[in-house]
C-alpha cells in the first residue's frame, strides 16, 4: 500500500510540475490542481497509513491520527477557493491581454513578420 | 475582557470587514469611509493596548477555545509580535485614510479587503501554531490578490496572474513542509516542535531537515529573497500605490516567520538541526542586497525604485536574521519598523508626485513641475534621507546598529562592503530621482488644459494626513530611539530565550 500511495503522489507531483511549467494558463491551472491533490494526499499520509482504525483516542489501542484529516480538510477548502480565483483571473487575463499565455505574449515561433499579431495591445 | 485582548487584533479586522460589507455601514461611499477609518483606528488602539499589557504583564498566551497547548491552537502575544501587530494596524489605518481621498472608488470592496488583509497579517504575527500560520498566510494572500487587482489595468492583470500562480505553488510547498514536519515531530505547536526537534534520531533528522529547509523556500518566496524575488518589482509597481504601501508589511511577514522558525525551532537548542538555514539565509541575503542595489540603479520610475528598495531592505533583514545573535535581532526589529514606514511613505509620495505631473507620471525624467513643490519636496527629502540612512534620521541609527551587530559575524567582510556599496547606489539613485523630478522642468509638455487637471490633483487633506503620519515615523524613531531600541533589545532577548519561551507557551502564559 505504501508503494502504491507514494508512487501515485509522485506521479501526480511530476505531472503537476510539468503542467505548471507550460506557457498557457489552462495547463498551468490544471497543473496547480494536480499539484494540490498530490499535496493533500501527502499531508494525509503524514499521520501514517493504516486501515480500519477508528480516528478516536482512548477507545482502542490502535488508532488513526485524526489531525492530518483535519489538516487535509482545511487544505482542500483553501485550495478550492484559490483554484476558483485563479480560473477567474486566467479568464480575465485572456480578455485583457488578448491571448491565454501566462506572460501575456505569444512567443515568436516562426520567422515571419507577424509582429502585429504578437504584440500585446496595451 | 482583558484576557481576550490578545485575540482582538485578529477578531476586530474580521468584524470590520464583515460590517463594511453589510448595510447600513457599507451602503454609500461616505459611510463606508467613515466606518472604515473609525474601525481601523479602534484596531490600532486595541493593538496599542495589547502592547502596553504585554509590556506590563509579560507575554500573553491565548488558548483558542481553552484548548491548551500543544493540543489546541495558541496565540502568542510577545513583545516582538505585538510591536509588529501595532505597526500593521497603523499602516492599515494610514492606507484606509489615504484611499478615502478617492482611490477606494476605483474598484469594489476596497475597505473590506484591507481589513481582511490586516486580519491575515495580524494572525500570522500572533499565532503560535505553524499550521495556523499557513491558514493566516492564505487569508492575507487571498485579500492581497483582490487588492492587487483593485483599479488595475492590463499590465496589472499579468503581474497579478504571476503573483497568484507563484503563491499557489508556494502554498503547496508550505503544506509539503508541514506534512514532513508533522510526520516526524507529531506536533504543530511551534514551542512543542522546538522541544521535540532536539530529540530526533537517525533518519528522522534528515526528514526534519528537508521540512525545515522547504519552509525556508516558502518564506523566501513571501519575503522576496533572491532568487524568488522576481515577482516583487512588477507586482508592487503595477499595484495601486496605496495598495503597494500596504504590501510593505507583507514581505516582512516572511522575514518574521524566518525569525520565529529559525530562532525558536531550529535555533541554538535544536541539537543536530541547529542553525540549518543560517548559511543559506546569509548568502541569499547577500545576493538579494546586491540585486536590489542593481535594481535601484536601473529603476526608471519612482514606484519601481521603491519596490527595489523593498528588496534591499528584505536582504538586509534576512542577513540580520541569519546572524542569530540578540544584538542582530534587535537591530533587525528596529530596521524592520523603520523600513516598513519609509517604503510605505515613498509609495504614497510616488503616487502624489505622479498625479501632479500629468502624463509623465512618476517616471524619473524631466517633466512638468509639480503643483506643490514645497510640500512634496520636503516630504521627499525627509523620506529620502531616512531611506538612504544618512544622519540625522532613523535610517542612520538603523544602519549603524546593523553594521555594529554584524561586526562579529563570520562573513562580515562580505556584508560590510556590499551593504555600504549598495547604500551608495541608493544615495545616487534617490538623489538623482529627487533632483530630476523636482528641479528639471520641461514646461513645453504642459498642454493648455492640463493646468486644470493638475490643480485638481492637489494633495487631499486625507492624503496629507496619511503621508504626514508615515513621514513623521522617521524623526519620531530618531527622537525616541532610546526607548525604542530598549524595547527592541527586550523583544530580541525574549525571542532568543529558548527555555523561557517554551515554558511560557506550553504552560499557558504563567
Amino acid at each position: 500500500m505504501e508503494l502504491l500511495y507514494a508512487s501515485s503522489v509522485g506521479v501526480l507531483v511530476s505531472c503537476g510540475v510539468f503542467l505548471i511549467l507550460r506557457s498557457r494558463t489552462f495547463p498551468v491551472v490544471l497543473g496547480l490542481t494536480m499539484f494540490s491533490y498530490a499535496v493533500n494526499l501527502f499531508l494525509f499520509s503524514s499521520g501514517r497509513l493504516s486501515l480500519n482504525q477508528a480516528a478516536v483516542l482512548g477507545t482502542s489501542t490502535e488508532y488513526a491520527d485524526p489531525l492530518p484529516q483535519a489538516l487535509v480538510l482545511t487544505a482542500i477548502v483553501i485550495g478550492f477557493a484559490m483554484t476558483a480565483f485563479v480560473v477567474i483571473l486566467a479568464i480575465r487575463g485572456r480578455t485583457d491581454l488578448g491571448n491565454d499565455h501566462v506572460d501575456g505574449q505569444v512567443p515568436d515561433t516562426n520567422n515571419h513578420n507577424n509582429d502585429n499579431n504578437n504584440k500585446v495591445k496595451v | 475582557m482583558t484576557q481576550h485582548l490578545a485575540f482582538l487584533p485578529v477578531l476586530l479586522p474580521m468584524l470590520a470587514g464583515v460590517i463594511l460589507l453589510t448595510s447600513p455601514f457599507g451602503k454609500n461611499i461616505t459611510s463606508r469611509r467613515v466606518t472604515s477609518v473609525v474601525l481601523s483606528t479602534i484596531t490600532f488602539l486595541v493593538s496599542l493596548a495589547l502592547l502596553l499589557k504585554v509590556q506590563a504583564d509579560g507575554t500573553q498566551v491565548y488558548a483558542i477555545g481553552e484548548w491548551s497547548a500543544p493540543f489546541g491552537i495558541v496565540l502568542v502575544a510577545d513583545p516582538l509580535s505585538t510591536l509588529l501587530v501595532s505597526l500593521t494596524a497603523l499602516l492599515g489605518l494610514v492606507c484606509v485614510l489615504y484611499a478615502s481621498a478617492g482611490d477606494d472608488e476605483k474598484g469594489s470592496f476596497f475597505h473590506p479587503l484591507v481589513h481582511f488583509l490586516i486580519l491575515g497579517v495580524n494572525g500570522a504575527f500572533l499565532t503560535g501554531d505553524i499550521f495556523n500560520l499557513f491558514v493566516f498566510f492564505e487569508v492575507l494572500l487571498i485579500a492581497s490578490y483582490a487588492l492587487l487587482m483593485h483599479g488595475g489595468d492590463k499590465r496589472n492583470t499579468r503581474a497579478a496572474l504571476h503573483y497568484v500562480i507563484l503563491n499557489l505553488v508556494g502554498s503547496a510547498i508550505f503544506l509539503i513542509a508541514l506534512g514532513v514536519l508533522y510526520g516526524v515531530l507529531g506536533t504543530l505547536n511551534m514551542a512543542d516542535m522546538a522541544q521535540k526537534v532536539a530529540l530526533l534520531q537517525g533518519d528522522d533528522v534528515y526528514l526534519a531537515k528537508i521540512g525545515g529547509l522547504l519552509l525556508l523556500v516558502v518564506f523566501a518566496l513571501k519575503g522576496a529573497l533572491l532568487p524568488l524575488h522576481l515577482w516583487l518589482p512588477n507586482t508592487y509597481a503595477t499595484a495601486m500605490p496605496v495598495v503597494a504601501a500596504l504590501f510593505a508589511i507583507m514581505t516582512k511577514v516572511g522575514v518574521y516567520s524566518m525569525m520565529r522558525v529559525y530562532t525558536l525551532i531550529f535555533g541554538d537548542e535544536a541539537g543536530e538541526l541547529s542553525h540549518i538555514a543560517q548559511t543559506w539565509m546569509w548568502w541569499f541575503a547577500m545576493a538579494t542586497i546586491a540585486m536590489g542595489g542593481v535594481g535601484v540603479l536601473a529603476s526608471k520610475d519612482l514606484r519601481k525604485l521603491t519596490a527595489n528598495l523593498v528588496i534591499v531592505s528584505v536582504g538586509t533583514l534576512v542577513a540580520l536574521v541569519a546572524v542569530q545573535t540578540i544584538e542582530a535581532t534587535s537591530a533587525a526589529i528596529y530596521y524592520l519598523v523603520h523600513s516598513t514606514l519609509v517604503t510605505a511613505a515613498l509609495f504614497l509620495l510616488a503616487d502624489l508626485i505622479g498625479r501632479q505631473r500629468g502624463d509623465v507620471a512618476d517616471r524619473i525624467t524631466a517633466g512638468p513641475a509639480v503643483a506643490q513643490p514645497r510640500l512634496l519636496g520636503v516630504c521627499f527629502l525627509v523620506a529620502a534621507i531616512a531611506v538612504i540612512g544618512m544622519p540625522p534620521l532613523s535610517g542612520f541609527i538603523g544602519k549603524v546598529w546593523l553594521l555594529k551587530a554584524t561586526l562579529d559575524a563570520e562573513y562580515t567582510f562580505v556584508f560590510w562592503p556590499l551593504y555600504l556599496l549598495v547604500s551608495l547606489a541608493i544615495l545616487l539613485s534617490v538623489a538623482k530621482a529627487g533632483s530630476t523630478v523636482f528641479w528639471h522642468h520641461q514646461d513645453s509638455l504642459i498642454e493648455s488644459n492640463a493646468t486644470d487637471s493638475v490643480e485638481q490633483s492637489r494633495v487631499h487633506p486625507a492624503q496629507l494626513a496619511a503621508l504626514i503620519i508615515l513621514i513623521s515615523g522617521a524623526p519620531l524613531m530618531t527622537i525616541f530611539a532610546g526607548p525604542l531600541s530598549e524595547y527592541a533589545i527586550g523583544a530580541a532577548s525574549q525571542l532568543h530565550d529558548f527555555n523561557n519561551n517554551i515554558k511560557i507557551i506550553l504552560s499557558g502564559g504563567h
